[in-house]
């Protein structure tokens, strides 16, 4: 009771009124950029600072504001990812339905008409590369939600398979086959809308 | 060549799988045999092998620079948290 009231007292090591102008479009970029969906991302920043407002009285000020607003994001983050986990099985068993298509169910070669071909464009072109990143947008949205946070986690946040298995509740061999039909299904993607 | 390994040799989905693993975690020696052996032969997994990697490229390099929250939204937000301060 003592700590808590002392809390109280004190003067708040952090201004609420101040954080949407300093922090709400950087908050929003590092959402926006692991989930690829403006609402969500809209909504996973509004939970933040409600949330961080929650906490304020504890803050202490030994990491910055903006570094604890973040942390408050990242589990936002992990907790909606974890959600999606359970829930997207329908999703997933349609993606699945598709590519099974991609192979010959007994020798495991391409079928013609979805094996890969040349996007044909120069890898270093930054004008086609934002156009081609505009197209993998658009098919990142189409993802079953799992397969996304899968891929957003290794990719953007670099953990390890370990740790995302221990979080989203897969074994080994669940999460590279996820890796395997994210990548197969991206890629088939980009090439059904370039050009 | 004994049958299964021409198998293996020849199979394009286990050659994507491997590419995936070996991107980003680790397969081992015979495994990274078979897909030498595999894209040696197979120019539709090498341009898959080549795709993948740009995909990653592309999803990692993603430019957020300029994304911003709407005003409006903006206001909302400085609203809602005002609300809730004077709450306490």
């Amino acid at each position: 009771m003592k700590e808590e009231k002392t809390a109280i007292n004190s003067p708040l090591k952090s201004d609420p009124a101040t954080w949407v102008e300093q922090y709400a479009d950087y908050l929003y970029r590092f959402a926006f950029s692991r989930l690829r969906n403006e609402e969500i991302a809209r909504d996973l920043i509004q939970d933040t600072f409600l949330a961080a407002l929650q906490q304020v009285s504890r803050f202490e000020g030994k990491s910055s504001e903006k570094t604890w607003l973040t942390g408050i994001l990242k589990n936002k983050i992990a907790d909606f990812y974890r959600r999606q986990a359970s829930k997207s099985i329908t999703e997933i068993r349609t993606a699945e339905i598709e590519l099974q298509n991609f192979f010959d169910a007994d020798n495991g070669h391409w079928n013609m008409q979805h094996s890969p071909k040349a996007f044909g464009l120069d890898d270093n072109d930054p004008m086609l590369l934002k156009e081609l990143g505009g197209i993998l947008n658009d098919c990142l949205k189409k993802l079953p939600a799992l397969w996304l946070s899968v891929f957003s986690m290794k990719h953007m946040d670099d953990l390890t398979s370990e740790k995302i298995c221990i979080e989203l509740k897969l074994t080994g061999s669940n999460f590279w086959v996820i890796m395997h039909r994210t990548k197969l299904n991206l890629r088939a993607c980009l090439q059904k809308h370039w050009n | 060549m004994t049958g299964a390994l021409k198998k293996i040799i020849y199979n394009c989905k286990q050659a994507t799988f491997l590419i995936e693993k070996r991107t980003l975690g680790k397969i081992t020696a015979a495994e990274s045999l078979q897909l030498q052996l595999h894209l040696t032969g197979c120019s539709i997994c090498r341009t898959y092998q080549k795709q993948s990697t740009l995909i990653s490229r592309l999803f990692t390099g993603f430019q957020s620079n300029e994304l911003r929250l709407d005003a409006e939204f903006k206001l909302q937000l400085q609203q809602r948290i005002e609300k809730e301060m004077n709450k306490n």
